[in-house]
């Protein structure tokens, strides 16, 4: 476990361990989540997805279900008043499928009723006649030409090259390999749960959602059920977790829809199972990757081709598949590279954004291909790392300069520089053995293993988006209002989000405005975007009502608003002695500003992948110290190091939770996290059967957090989100390695992969 | 409630008051009967299946998963919820900063120790904690780890809440 320093707060700005404001909520049990409402009049709603992969609906016949008493409504796709589908990127997801079903999972009812088991036992009732058809679940063969086609759209989503410098160079030394990343599920533990109350007449609805993004969902909400977007208004409910599955619709149309459709408010919440069914997952991956390098261990150029099985809908699959093309060369200098990367569409659950989005899937492969260099030069694997670091003002194989401050040496160095831990005591409690609670492993057949991954992530929405976002700041009587459409997921914006009025405005006092839409949007929670992006935009809002506060005591007190600052809790003359607390120069007046932050724009990528495609960027490095029972094929976590570029911390507290938090899942996409599939079906769609881990597996984490402000950024802050979660997985399976010898080249690392 | 589900009557007892449950149907969960219909959300449901712990609540002094317990058989039984571990005092309104002052020590570091995020996982943990510290005061650190590997947290990694829960064993050993 590491410590982190807390110094006595004496108001709680940036820099310091702020208390989340929910807390006392939190522990108490009475923070609302999305999943706690209930309303008076309420029915349950519920979906009837498909129990096959792929299949042609030849009827649905809903009159049993119907007569069911308490049953106030089926709906199917005839329902559905306005647009039929809906996506992110590309509209291509059924609300209801009609024709054909082309994942296991997918909808093709709702209902109402009374009570969960009437649901339950409606659904059973209705009857669906299915011609069932061959699911194509190989990408690769689903990418030809040649193969059927399952979606009108076609079976390619999305293909990319990379082509950059001299494509024909070659090096001393080469290296490759063919790397597997298997499908991870983001496994919050808040269901997907919202509950819609129709206005009367039928003519809008009130949604209250956790989720990533409200306004992206209003848009593909109002669409399908053709309302204007002003008539469907989006709460933020509270959000039990996220981490990209709530970026895409799940219920939210669905809800609405029976809702509008009963006049009643609707209350629907999804069950472990239906969760697996309901959201989309981390892309697995198939990626054959080659370095050339010199034989002192200088890369000359990276050829890849990178297949992402997309699932049967596009979601964000050719974001991912950007990111995963684009982060090819990993943190390291690179003036060569082909790159050929596929998202295709198959018949498995679709896939989309989860932690790292495409990253995670790019880095596996390109840590494991710098060990295989080390070895191959005599280097240790820090020293294959240092000798290819990237820095700052480095070309990246897109052709876009590495604008970010870019530390990735000293990532390496002060990870390197943590102590190891202890070996495993002779007299060790079983429990701190690979297999832990189940007690299996045997002393004597424990190995220690050590291993190294380092990562670069870019941060905010690429190829010419503008995902900016708005903040509202009102103050008066020296109390900050404010107002943002923010997804506060659990990651604690707002914590952070009064620390920074509080640090602009001198006040003490900040409360919350509702998270809605009636304010423009904030964006996504995701893309380790929103310390930025809204942090920006709430940065942005209490400045400018800092300047109507200095006109307003300039103008009163005659001096001019130039010379004034604020000081603690104080309006001050910087050439005088004049002094006023902010809550006097406030009261009785009301001072309101709205502001958007956009980050610079980014353009796309031409045909052989050059463009200026990214914002900006941040970099880790992680050690990781691995037991590995050689016999059982089982592994303990012993100790994570790493050093983490986060530009500046505005909250130690809230950024140490980052850190452990994505080491967890990157330890959890390392050995034990994956959705199984066989031939489209999902195999293991719950907790007892989809291993996470729990608080034996967790390792002890040691973190250094690199401080050197981004200029970019408006608190010099870069998200810290995602990079904890990317190269912690390659670290963990090339410690395995270490202690074994094995080639291990697909994660997660399964037993009989180590023992068989 | 449709006529066919059922119509059972019982009364639990939940955190020291008598909660009559009418027009039950039999095969409710006790995590189903404490949020839908006892008011009492603090328990959470998130797996269904004993394995995340999210609902955990104590009966008879024991922590159990409230989402694999029947309702209908927890009768009779002392069962204590997350709301149940507060002693309010009733002379007392309750404003914020009164609750806030109410919050028991394991809470109380929950919070300072950064062991909240999304906070799903936050009240079955607190309940495992303090059942972990009534019986066992001073608990090694992987008395700790094993004693919470039944509560899965998705936000934290853990780490906040190990640090959450030695600062509480901490304090109440200095007060002893």
């Amino acid at each position: 476990m590491s410590t982190v320093k807390q110094d006595t707060r004496l108001r709680d700005i940036l820099g310091t361990s702020a208390l989340r404001p929910d807390g006392v909520a939190k522990v108490m049990g009475s923070f609302s989540f999305s999943s706690d409402m209930w309303a008076e009049n309420m029915l349950w709603g519920a979906t009837l997805r498909s129990p096959h992969p792929y299949a042609r609906i030849i009827s649905i016949d809903t009159t049993a279900a119907l007569l069911i008493s308490g049953v106030s409504a089926v709906i199917t796709a005839q329902d559905v008043p306005g647009k039929a589908t809906y996506g992110l990127i590309s509209a291509d997801q059924p609300v209801f499928a009609s024709e054909f079903v082309r994942y296991m999972g997918e909808p093709v009812a709702a209902i109402a009723a009374d009570h969960p088991e009437t649901c339950r036992r409606a659904l059973a009732a209705i009857i669906v006649n299915y011609e069932v058809l061959a699911p194509v679940v190989d990408p690769e063969l689903a990418m030809l030409a040649t193969t059927e086609q399952i979606h009108p759209d076609g079976n390619l989503i999305r293909h990319q090259k990379i082509i950059c410098g001299d494509p024909q160079i070659s090096g001393d030394i080469t290296v490759e390999g063919h790397y597997t990343i298997g499908m991870q599920d983001q496994a919050f533990l808040g269901l997907e749960a919202a509950m819609a109350f129709p206005d009367s007449g039928g003519k809008g609805v009130e949604l209250h959602i956790a989720t990533q993004w409200l306004h992206e969902d209003r848009g593909q909400i109002a669409a399908c059920l053709k309302l204007p977007e002003d008539n469907v208004r989006l709460v933020l409910g509270g959000v039990g977790g996220a981490f990209g599955a709530r970026e895409d619709i799940s219920l939210q149309v669905h809800c609405c829809l029976l809702a509008l459709h009963t006049g009643r408010p609707i209350k629907m919440q999804y069950s472990r199972e239906e969760s697996f069914f309901g959201h989309v997952h981390r892309h697995p991956a198939k990626i054959w990757m080659k370095h050339h390098a010199t034989k002192e261990g200088k890369i000359v150029k990276v050829e890849s081709r990178m297949v992402f099985d997309g699932g049967a809908y596009t979601s964000t699959s050719p974001a991912v598949l950007i990111n995963g093309i684009t982060h090819t060369q990993g943190p390291y200098q690179c003036d060569n590279a082909v790159v050929d990367g596929y998202a295709v569409r198959t018949n498995n659950p679709p896939c989309g954004a989860m932690r790292g989005f495409g990253v995670v899937q790019a880095c596996f492969a390109h840590e494991s291909q710098m060990d295989k260099l080390a070895q191959a030069c005599g280097l240790s694997p820090v020293e294959v790392r240092l000798i290819n670091a990237m820095h700052t003002g480095d070309k990246l194989i897109t052709g876009q300069a590495m604008e970010s401050v870019a530390p990735v040496e000293r990532c390496i160095r002060e990870t390197d520089a943590i102590p190891m831990p202890e070996p495993l005591a002779a007299n060790a409690n079983v429990l701190e053995f690979p297999g832990g609670s189940g007690r299996t492993a045997d002393r004597q057949n424990i190995v220690r293993g050590i291993g190294w991954g380092v990562s670069m992530k870019n941060l905010m929405y690429s190829e010419g988006f503008d995902d900016y976002a708005t903040a509202r700041c009102t103050l008066s009587n020296g109390i900050a209002s404010l107002k943002f459409a923010t997804s506060e997921v659990g990651q604690g914006f707002v914590t952070l989000a009064p620390q920074i009025a509080r640090s602009v405005l001198g006040v003490d006092d900040v409360v919350f405005e509702t998270s809605d839409t009636q304010i423009g949007s904030a964006g996504s929670t995701s893309a380790s975007r929103q310390t930025w992006m809204s942090g920006g935009a709430v940065d942005g809002a209490c400045r400018l009502v800092r300047e109507r506060l200095f006109e307003h005591v300039g103008e009163l007190h005659n001096i001019d608003p130039i010379r004034l600052m604020i000081e603690h809790t104080d309006v001050i003359d910087t050439i005088g002695t004049f002094r006023i607390s902010v809550t006097e120069a406030t009261q009785g007046i009301t001072l309101s500003e709205t502001f958007e932050h956009h980050h610079r724009k980014t353009e796309d990528l031409d045909a052989n992948g050059q463009g200026n495609c990214h914002v900006a960027f941040a970099f880790v490095a992680h050690r990781a110290v691995v037991d590995v029972d050689i016999e059982l094929g089982l592994v303990k976590v012993v100790q994570i190091a790493t050093a983490q570029d986060v530009g500046r911390v505005l909250n130690p507290l809230s950024a140490i939770g980052q850190i452990e938090g994505g080491i967890a899942q990157g330890l959890g996409l390392a050995v034990m996290e994956e959705i199984i599939m066989d031939n489209g079906r999902v195999k293991n769609p719950s907790f007892t059967d989809y291993l996470l881990p729990t608080a034996l597996d967790a390792p002890s984490v040691v973190a250094i957090m690199i401080e050197e402000p981004e200029p970019q950024a408006p608190l010099g802050a870069k998200g810290i989100g995602e990079p904890p979660c990317i190269s912690v997985t390659p670290a963990i399976v090339a410690a395995i390695r270490a202690a074994t010898g094995k080639a291990l080249s697909r994660v997660p690392v399964r037993p009989q992969d180590i023992c068989l | 409630m449709s006529e066919s589900i059922g119509n059972e009557m019982y009364t639990l007892r939940i955190n020291g008051q008598d909660r009559p449950v009418v027009d039950a149907w039999v095969g409710e969960s006790l995590l189903y009967v404490l949020r839908e219909r006892l008011e009492l959300p603090g328990a959470k449901g998130a797996c269904e299946q004993g394995e995340c712990g999210s609902c955990t609540v104590l009966m008879d002094g024991d922590a159990v998963c409230s989402c694999l317990v029947m309702a209908a058989t927890a009768v009779g039984a002392e069962i204590v919820t997350v709301e149940g571990l507060i002693e309010k005092d009733p002379s007392m309104a309750a404003t914020a900063e009164v609750i806030a002052s109410q919050i028991t020590d394991v809470q109380q570091a929950f919070i300072t120790e950064g062991g909240v995020q999304c906070g799903f996982c936050t009240p079955g943990l607190i309940v495992a904690v303090h059942h972990l510290l009534d019986k066992n005061p001073d608990p090694t650190e992987l008395q700790v780890k094993e004693s919470i590997s039944g509560n899965i947290c998705r936000c934290t990694g853990y780490g906040r809440i190990f640090a959450a829960v030695e600062a509480v064993v901490q304090v109440r050993k200095a007060s002893r």
